[in-house]
């Protein structure tokens, strides 16, 4: 029986009453039990698209995505059945075959939860291809593309509603496409980098921390963060700027900001150079 | 409404895009089909400067049609007769000639305002750079008393800001006839205050905006200057007369992070700190959000904080001022503006920023304003002010045939100081976006160098033949003033009570150059 806005459901031989609503991922938490999750983000509506967060639901033929499954009174779900742990290694097994280089926390928490053999399927097709670098701002390494829809997420509906990128091809053929493959300067892509910001793997990063990667010179330990707000328009956009060395490396926004709920444009995001960088004409060099 | 939000105020337009994807709709008035035109579900293409037409031939309609909020009008506002009075001469037929927009879209422009139950009105520079900028938001402020449309969530009257502390700067004073915490600089008891803390008599003579100095620099009642983070020489309209009285000042001061072609002008130059990440201070935004800004880098060189600048200063002077912190100026605030008492930099850090009027310590802030209109009694009444049209300063003439029309580009910023410096793939700097049928009529190709003349001067530079544009208008930003100097040709008529000039309208001729007779 339904009761008011609240679902009964028996999770893991536990009753629990959450709110009408709740995704089952979310009521697995409060009775206890932690789902993992890939594709899955706070900011952006559920893709489903990596299963990595399937759970048993009795009476259903296959396995459900916690993430996006809404409660439904009477619901019975078993959140480590072997069949789930089955399914969930088989996914991390087959992600680490043709992704090149797997140092995203998620997965490698995956891998640990389920005891995935990490060369268990490591001899068939990769996803290896050069990095694409084809503007000062982003680049694109797609040999790291977990195909997460992130990126098309928060380029689409969720944030910046530019819908310049969407997953093209079938089966082991999908990608990540700027339509009919074009660069990203000569495609729709405006460059405000939500997409970057919410990229689980580094397959999108900033031309900036990719260079400074490539030299070595990277290093999250002396990264700095200051909060801050943005010098561009009125909107009053959250900013956390990280700094390197006395240089801002990179900009992002926190999820929790109420004006920007993380999502910056291009000013904010890229336009800080003008603090920086030398400037033969400035005031400040001209300076004793 | 006059508003290229999708370009201007990316992230304030996805909050409104989310309105539309759960079923808000979107209507956009602009003269362009710009990005935020194209992502709404009605556009109303009006001609340049007509919009005091198009506004009061939809209260027209509504007044006619009875469907005017009639019970909030009685309790909440006065003058509703003299603006009925007034906009009952404007029906939708009258409204069509002067903004080309058909009589029977304007009547259902106005049914679909009227469906709302609340509706928010967002505006820019497409209502304000305008030589009647005032009347235009009042035509648009009746519209939403009519429909009772103000102090609900929701609803409401909403000016974007342009710029990261514009609302910030009123809010500290920085106007003519203000004091910190927008208070009325005329008012007996709020300058005693004022008086109380500094320890000095305040003249309760409102000094002059922007516009009223600049006319002083022209006939030599203002010798000397001192311009803070600005850059009128490439900002302002009609520059070849804003050069000419800038030449005229005894002495300029000009406190900035670059030598700007304002800066390079000046007696002496204040190399400041850059706010946002090199200082320490607050910014309110355009929802009176008051946050911290927070420095990140060592400003370079000689730079220094604004503060310390200012404050230097004042002891340079003479004046036994001692060195405050942000913070203590802040506190300073806190103390003499009632709409700040609440706010503290502690408070600010733990809540993401407080949106003023915060009257207290416990206080959560003010989202929405003006919620008073719906109390049992409302005192004082707010008044419809009925406003008549007027057409651009400028209408097209044989000699000037087009009209000119200005505005940002999404990746860039006013003049270009900031913008100019990032690496943006799209940085090809400026287009003279010139509508399809006019191209075709005067025979111009895509990337053609041409010359762009108003009453004023002239600018060259490569053409853009641009979808977006109604026949008989030019588009041009002003990000780029090393390669095309916009605000020579802009006019420099201006709006008295609001001081800004119309640069949304300037009537200009087109050419190719070199012409080809030379």
């Amino acid at each position: 029986m339904e009761t008011g806005d609240f679902r009964q459901l028996t999770i893991d031989g536990e009753v629990c009453r959450v709110a009408a609503g709740t995704p089952l991922k979310d009521a697995c938490l409060l009775a206890g039990k932690e789902i993992p999750t890939l594709c899955w983000h706070e900011r952006l509506t559920p893709a489903s698209t990596c299963r990595a967060c399937v759970v048993e639901l009795e009476g259903s033929r296959t396995l459900v995505s916690a993430c996006s499954r809404l409660v439904e009174e009477g619901m019975v779900v078993h959140t480590d059945s072997p069949r789930v742990l089955h399914a969930r290694r088989g996914i991390a097994e087959l992600l680490l075959s043709v992704v090149e280089d797997a140092q995203v926390p998620e997965l490698q928490e995956l891998v640990q939860s389920t005891g995935a053999d990490v060369a268990h399927f490591r001899f068939g097709a990769t996803l290896a291809q050069p990095t694409r670098d084809d503007n000062d701002l982003y680049i694109r390494d797609y040999s790291q593309c977990i195909l997460c829809y992130r990126c098309v997420e928060a380029c689409g509906e969720d944030a910046q509603n530019t819908f310049a990128i969407h997953v093209a091809g079938r089966g082991f053929g999908a990608h990540i496409d700027t339509g009919f493959d074009r660069s990203l300067v000569d495609s729709d892509c405006v460059f405000c980098g939500n997409c970057v910001q919410v990229c689980p793997t580094g397959a999108l990063m900033d031309k900036t921390e990719w260079t400074l990667r490539q030299t070595g010179e990277w290093d999250e330990s002396c990264i700095q963060v200051s909060e801050t707000t943005c010098s561009y328009c009125g909107v009053g956009c959250a900013l956390d700027l990280h700094v390197l060395n006395q240089r801002i490396v990179k900009v992002t926004s926190p999820y929790s900001h109420p004006v920007t709920q993380g999502m910056l444009c291009v000013k904010g995001r890229y336009g800080y150079e003008y603090v920086q960088r030398p400037d033969t004409s400035s005031v400040h060099s001209s300076a004793p | 409404m006059g508003s290229n939000a999708a370009e201007a105020h990316p992230i304030i337009f996805q909050h409104i895009l989310r309105g539309v994807h759960q079923g808000a709709k979107l209507v956009v008035v602009d003269p362009r089909t710009t990005l935020t035109a194209k992502r709404a579900q009605e556009h109303y293409a009006l001609n340049i400067g007509s919009d005091i037409a198009l506004f009061n031939s939809l209260a027209h309609v509504l007044i006619r049609d009875n469907l005017q909020n009639q019970s909030f009008i009685e309790r909440a506002t006065t003058g509703f007769e003299g603006f009925k009075a007034a906009v009952m001469q404007w029906p939708p037929e009258r409204a069509a000639a002067i903004t080309g927009i058909d009589a029977d879209r304007i009547e259902h422009l106005a049914h679909v305002y009227a469906a709302a139950k609340r509706s928010m009105i967002c505006w820019t520079l497409g209502i304000t750079e305008h030589h009647n900028a005032v009347d235009n938001v009042f035509a648009l402020i009746n519209l939403a008393l009519l429909m009772g449309n103000v102090g609900r969530p929701g609803a409401g009257l909403n000016p974007l800001r342009g710029q990261n502390n514009v609302q910030g700067g009123g809010d500290m004073g920085a106007l003519p006839n203000r004091l910190p915490g927008f208070q009325d600089l005329t008012d007996p008891a709020v300058r005693n205050r004022f008086e109380q803390a500094w320890g000095v008599p305040l003249s309760p003579k409102p000094g002059w905006n922007q516009t009223q100095m600049f006319a002083a620099m022209a006939d030599g009642r203002l010798k000397g200057l001192y311009v803070i983070g600005e850059n009128p020489i490439e900002s302002e309209a009609n520059r070849h007369h804003m050069e000419q009285i800038w030449s005229r000042l005894d002495a300029l001061v000009v406190q900035d992070l670059f030598l700007t072609p304002t800066a390079e002008r000046a007696d002496v130059v204040l190399p400041a700190a850059a706010s946002f990440a090199e200082s320490e201070g607050t910014y309110t935004n355009s929802e009176r959000r008051v946050q911290r800004v927070q420095p990140a880098l060592t400003p370079p060189g000689l730079a220094r904080d604004d503060v310390w600048i200012v404050q230097a200063l004042a002891r340079a002077m003479g004046h036994p001022w001692v060195d405050k912190s942000a913070e203590q100026v802040f506190a300073e605030v806190q103390e003499l503006a009632p709409n700040f008492r609440g706010i503290t930099y502690t408070r600010l850090a733990a809540a993401q920023g407080l949106q003023w009027p915060v009257p207290n310590d416990t206080h959560p802030g003010t989202p929405v304003l003006h919620t008073r209109l719906w109390e049992d009694t409302v005192d004082p009444r707010v008044a419809f002010m009925p406003v008549d049209y007027s057409p651009p300063v400028e209408p097209p003439t044989p000699a000037y045939p087009l009209t000119l029309t200005t505005g940002r580009r999404l990746a860039f910023y006013n003049t270009g100081v900031q913008s100019n410096v990032y690496p943006h793939p799209h940085h090809q700097g400026e287009q003279v976006e010139v509508a399809v049928v006019d191209a075709g009529r005067m025979g111009l190709t895509e990337g053609m160098r041409v010359r762009v003349t108003s009453r004023r001067g002239s600018i060259i530079g490569p053409v853009h033949i641009s979808p977006s544009l109604p026949p008989g208008v030019v588009f041009l930003s002003f990000h780029f003033p090393d390669q095309v100097r916009t605000n020579v040709l802009t006019l420099d008529a201006t709006d008295p009570r609001s001081g800004t000039a119309e640069f949304k309208a300037a009537a200009v001729r087109v050419e190719k150059w070199p012409s080809q007779e030379a």
